[in-house]
């Protein structure tokens, strides 16, 4: 299995930063933001947005996390039922612009499961997306409001990202599955 | 967490600690779905649940029909009292009838202990046991035990008495399997003709003395006395039992300061509880029932894997 670095700490912070400006640039109405980051790293992702924001313009934006498990499309198709997490949600999202945010944007699938779990908590007045990187192959009608890096990539190699809060190093690569070692 | 991996819930004293605490776990993440704006995932959507009930239960088919139906599962509660059983039909025909219908769960209460591990046998449904004579009820000790975590955090050395007719008491033994697998260490406490003869080989202490059965327990659970189960022949009279194992405002300065008060309900106030202990700070009887959907939801839907389904069969 080959590896390829993609993105390193620094090009991460500077990749946040810009979001951060995007959203506020194409939101005027700061007082109706919210962050919603997808579990696991898209939660950590939305702090470090929510940080960012406040140093900008000094404005406390409400975060929440979604967990996408009980919408997963292809539950029917599994073995064993995966781990459900905790989507937790403070606050009203009613007439909020709700910003999702995730690592990696490749089927859309998780995106719509996000979706759909935010409709039970009520009805955003707008739902934009944010991703890390945008890896493509999309199977469902999905685009991203946001996206730090667009990587075309083929449908063997896995995209990783890596954060300092729940792994041991910061940064991206991509993981070739079909290394030069096992082609049949 | 742990894997889920079992086709049925028959039984506590065949999970692992980790089996219980991924049920736990899960719970916990179910309950927050019944404080949303919307109660209801899609989560189960086209599987078909049976409440098939031999004995009366309040709480327990409220509860599953509520769980199920949060996570979209179509649900059939079938009263035994007015079905063909009483012509005569066999449970293992009913079941088989049942599943000609194509359902995925059948949740089962029944008065003859060891019939829902008979009827796993011979259907293809997931079988969950919701009480079985006076040997187990699995997810009324998981709700007890996810009350206790959710108070106390961990099980670790916590002292747990259980209260009452221990003998007659499923909800006893599926709490004493589950607790002394976590690490708690479990007292039983009533009347000498409620407690089963050998009792202690569960790993559990005996003592006949409610103060002694309190003093130093973060939690007492107590058991409901069961006047159907010929408990009213075990002690002379149902006001000596009070007198002598009623939790009541006597009992305040027994216990330690922060211990609970659990019941699995339905409660005979002034028997084995006095109204002022069943309804004050204490008490968490009503969080259970508020908890025993969370587990009953977790429990229903880690069930429901693809291996486990009848369908293909």
């Amino acid at each position: 299995m080959k590896t390829r670095n993609i993105m390193n700490e620094d090009e991460i912070k500077r990749i946040i930063t810009r979001i951060a400006h995007e959203i506020l640039e194409k939101n005027e109405e700061r007082n109706q933001l919210a962050l919603i980051g997808v579990r696991t790293r898209g939660v950590f992702l939305a702090s470090r947005l929510q940080k960012n924001i406040k140093e900008i313009e000094n404005i406390d934006i409400p975060i929440g996390i979604v967990d996408i498990t009980l919408h997963r499309d292809d539950l029917d198709q599994l073995s064993v039922m995966p781990i459900v997490g905790k989507t937790e949600i403070n606050f009203d999202v009613t007439d909020k612009i709700v910003i999702i945010v995730d690592d990696v944007l490749f089927s859309g699938r998780t995106v719509r499961a996000a979706l759909d779990e935010l409709n039970d908590f009520g009805r955003p007045k707008k739902i934009q997306l944010a991703v890390l990187i945008d890896r493509g192959h999309r199977e469902l009608p999905i685009k991203a409001d946001y996206v730090g890096k667009n990587l075309p990539t083929s449908m063997d190699e896995k995209v990783k990202v890596y954060l300092k809060e729940c792994d041991e190093k910061e940064g991206a690569s991509i993981l070739c599955m079909n290394g030069p070692e096992n082609i049949s | 967490m742990h894997e889920w991996t079992r086709k049925h819930l028959l039984s506590i004293e065949e999970l692992s600690k980790e089996e219980i605490l991924t049920i736990l776990e899960t719970a916990e993440s179910f309950k927050d779905i019944s404080l949303r704006p919307i109660k209801k995932s899609p989560v189960l959507r086209g599987k078909t649940i049976v409440l098939l009930f031999y004995e009366p239960s309040t709480r327990t088919s409220t509860s599953f029909s509520l769980a199920a139906k949060r996570l979209s599962a179509d649900i059939v509660n079938i009263p035994v009292k007015s079905s063909s059983v009483q012509k005569g039909e066999s449970l293992i025909d009913t079941v088989a009838n049942l599943e000609a219908l194509k359902i995925h769960t059948v949740v089962m209460r029944h008065s003859r202990a060891g019939a829902p591990m008979m009827l796993a046998k011979h259907t293809n449904a997931s079988i969950i046991n919701a009480g079985d004579g006076c040997h187990e009820h699995p997810t009324q000790a998981l709700l007890d035990m996810f009350t206790i975590k959710q108070n106390k955090g961990s099980f670790d050395g916590l002292k747990i008495t259980i209260v009452g007719d221990i003998l007659h008491s499923r909800v006893a033994r599926s709490n004493i399997w589950g607790l002394s697998k976590l690490g708690a260490e479990v007292t039983v406490c009533g009347p000498p003709t409620m407690i089963p003869v050998e009792v202690e080989k569960m790993g559990v202490k005996v003592t006949y003395d409610l103060k002694e059965a309190i003093a130093g327990a973060d939690v007492v659970n107590l058991l409901r006395v069961q006047f159907e189960r010929e408990s009213g022949m075990l002690f002379p009279s149902v006001r000596e039992y009070a007198a002598m194992f009623s939790m009541d405002d006597t009992m305040e300065r027994f216990m330690k300061k922060d211990a609970l008060i659990m019941h699995p309900g339905p409660i005979n106030r002034g028997v084995e509880i006095s109204s002022s202990m069943a309804d004050g700070k204490r008490s968490v009887i009503l969080e259970q029932v508020t908890n025993g959907l969370a587990v009953r939801m977790a429990v229903l839907y880690l069930i429901s894997g693809e291996k486990n389904n009848s369908e293909e069969a």
